[in-house]
């Protein structure tokens, strides 16, 4: 069977430098994260408290929001509703046009990315600048970031070394970190200080006073958000925290998840545009909240835990089947386990049903999630939405529905609550285990890299009957 | 824009919610460790993220920024005058390098503050021992860029205003029940990046040194 994704799966896992870096960066997250949780109680504890305030603040979403809003407003900071990224994009633009800017620099944004904001941009004649480093190497190579916190970690420093090269000419090869990182500076410095606007994506909004949390090490968040006079945040509207004493755990939790770090070198914390009298800062500070299928995801008890997530990337680090296959393989904004979950459910299960079975359902995410979603129940029930009869709320349910493997599923049902039939069924496979084997070796992809399982010459119940065993 | 305000919410409302999760807020397994501790935890986590950290007293801390102004060949730094940190530094500052104040808004002077200033020194508004962490309310007096431009930042902290944790901080300085400061800003050590291999690199963006004295 082939398919766009099964096809793309293929080919990432024949690229042996993509996975051997991908591979190479997620161990060293994997083991940093350990080492910041030490103590498995104060994990649990940590843990236990993050899942609640995010519960907390999912349910109670659509009160938040108003409140955030009132509290925004009330700060100077102006508010914008979008309930498609097409109008997301235009809202961008618009303020662009209102501030005649024809150029953007930009913080990390993972909803930017959603939105595909730079291309939208460049067709109306808008030049976007990514300033995290991750994101500048992944615009410089005109790629698509292949993890939400490490954004290039499918590059090695050798084809980081040859695109800096090919890209800033008057700039020397080096291979050295330090030095491309020096570079990247230079190179940004001035940008910072002559953008019109700048944009930024959001780590939590706090309800009760109208703040805005961004979490970043480099700094060109705070440049962002600081030095061009006006500045636009985007967020999902899922990103909303109740109150100022539920940022602290999270941030704490969030940090160590994805990083290791107890915490991140710059927590930016945006109640206001400048104030009377102030010197510097953005004069209009604009938030976009973006629902894109959000609200539609909310409607379901089940699968709005989905939108518990504090995008710290935990999941994938520890996923088997993101390791091998890396993120551009899963084709969407966001890969990894939380990916497979979201992206069907935000973009139809017609177009990305069959994500959900990049999993082995082991269980690593949901161990390792701040917040305790738990991915594979919600990955069994889109597999389910998947090949469902009947429609339901998920964009495409059904889609992946087959004739032939539902009529298959039934004689086996049937079968299996039929005693007599079953008994008889399983003996004629027996017999003719010889024949078996040929049909098994076609039909599976499975048994392609692998030794076919043996039928053995006696049924089970065969075999204990000759045991005398009998306890039905 | 107003329709999908109310196109939004509206859906999110019809969403039942039949249990919320439980929340307890003061749930308590908060530290409390002497101020020696604290003091001690405060270095240790901010020199592990590449910070200097300099102990001095109510006397000996200008010698200890005349010291550090040496030592790094400053030939200039942003400093608040109005402050009273800043009020003393004026006053002797005789072996210190060109004194440079903040005093016009930064659209008046981005380029000289971009490409001219080596230093800036700010006062804090409290420090997290449990993370390494300074906290700044920047203000008219030391707008915000003082802390993020300049490629060395040097910061004055009071040892009594460390907390053991950030969440103690909020609630010690009662953070919601003031009226918030348009930015707030944790810093926990000069600007880095690991984005290339995991490796971490430091001053990427925003101050390549981030220079703490304790008082």
């Amino acid at each position: 069977m082939t398919t766009k994704f099964r096809t793309q799966f293929a080919k990432a896992l024949a690229q042996h430098e993509v996975r051997n870096n991908t591979e190479s960066v997620v161990n060293k997250l994997r083991k940093h994260r350990l080492a910041a949780f030490p103590d498995q109680a104060e994990w649990i504890s940590m843990r236990r408290h993050s899942t609640a305030i995010r519960a907390n603040a999912t349910s109670k979403l659509p009160q938040l929001l108003e409140q955030l809003e009132t509290n925004l407003q009330r700060n100077g900071i102006q508010v914008h509703w979008a309930d498609t990224t097409e109008q997301a994009n235009q809202t961008v633009l618009n303020i662009m046009r209102f501030h005649d800017a024809r150029f953007i620099i930009k913080g990390k944004s993972m909803v930017s990315e959603e939105m595909g904001l730079n291309d939208f941009l460049n067709t109306h004649g808008i030049e976007c600048l990514e300033s995290d480093l991750g994101e500048l190497i992944i615009q410089l190579a005109a790629e698509k970031p292949s993890h939400m916190i490490v954004p290039a970690l499918h590059k090695n420093r050798k084809q980081i070394a040859r695109l800096f090269h090919s890209q800033f000419p008057s700039i020397p090869y080096t291979e050295d970190i330090s030095a491309l990182a020096q570079a990247a500076r230079r190179f940004l410095r001035h940008h910072f200080a002559t953008a019109p606007v700048g944009l930024t994506g959001v780590n939590f909004m706090i309800a009760e006073t109208g703040t805005l949390c961004l979490v970043e090490n480099e700094g060109n968040g705070r440049m962002c958000s600081t030095a061009p006079p006006v500045h636009i945040a985007v967020s999902g509207i899922e990103k909303v925290v109740e109150c100022l004493d539920d940022v602290p755990p999270l941030l704490g939790i969030l940090t160590r998840s994805a990083t290791g770090q107890p915490i991140t070198t710059y927590v930016n914390m945006i109640s206001s545009p400048r104030k009377p009298n102030e010197k510097d800062g953005p004069t209009a500070v604009h938030l976009i909240l973006l629902d894109n299928g959000r609200s539609r995801i909310y409607s379901d008890p089940e699968l709005r835990d989905t939108l518990n997530c504090i995008r710290c990337g935990a999941c994938m680090n520890h996923c088997p089947i993101y390791k091998h296959i890396g993120g551009h393989a899963y084709q969407t904004v966001i890969p990894g386990p939380i990916g497979t979950i979201l992206e069907p459910q935000k973009n139809g299960l017609d177009s990305y049903g069959e994500l959900t079975q990049a999993s082995t359902l082991c269980g690593a995410c949901q161990e390792v999630c701040p917040v305790s979603i738990p991915i594979p129940k919600i990955i069994n029930r889109l597999r389910w939405e998947h090949i469902r009869k009947s429609s339901c709320s998920t964009p495409g349910a059904g889609s992946g529905r087959r004739k032939t493997e539902a009529i298959i599923w039934k004689i086996w049902a049937w079968n299996c609550i039929h005693p007599g039939a079953y008994n008889r069924i399983t003996s004629v496979a027996t017999s003719m285990r010889r024949l078996a084997d040929r049909i098994l070796a076609k039909i599976s992809p499975w048994t392609a890299a692998r030794a076919v399982p043996r039928l053995p010459d006696t049924t089970l119940h065969e075999r204990l009957k000759a045991l005398k065993i009998d306890n039905e | 824009m107003n329709d999908a305000r109310n196109t939004i919410l509206s859906r999110l409302k019809t969403a039942s919610i039949d249990q919320t999760m439980p929340l307890a807020r003061n749930i308590s397994n908060s530290v409390n460790w002497s101020s020696n501790y604290k003091v001690q935890l405060f270095r240790t986590q901010l020199q592990s993220a590449q910070a200097e950290i300099y102990d001095a007293t109510d006397h000996s801390w200008l010698m200890t920024l005349q010291h550090i102004c040496q030592a790094k060949y400053l030939k200039n730094i942003l400093l608040s005058p109005t402050t009273s940190w800043g009020e003393a530094i004026i006053e002797n500052s005789t072996n210190l390098p060109s004194l440079k104040y903040y005093d016009d808004p930064v659209e008046n002077w981005k380029q000289t503050l971009f490409e001219g200033i080596e230093a800036a020194f700010t006062s804090t508004y409290g420090g997290i021992a449990d993370t390494g962490t300074l906290i700044l309310w920047p203000d008219t007096q030391e707008p915000r860029m003082m802390s993020l431009v300049p490629p060395v930042h040097i910061a004055v902290i009071e040892k009594s205003k460390i907390y053991n944790s950030f969440a103690e901080a909020l609630k010690a300085q009662h953070w919601n029940e003031t009226e918030l400061p348009a930015n707030i800003l944790l810093i926990s050590g000069p600007s880095k990046s690991a984005d290339i291999e995991q490796t971490l690199t430091y001053g990427v963006h925003g101050p390549k040194e981030l220079v703490v004295i304790m008082v």
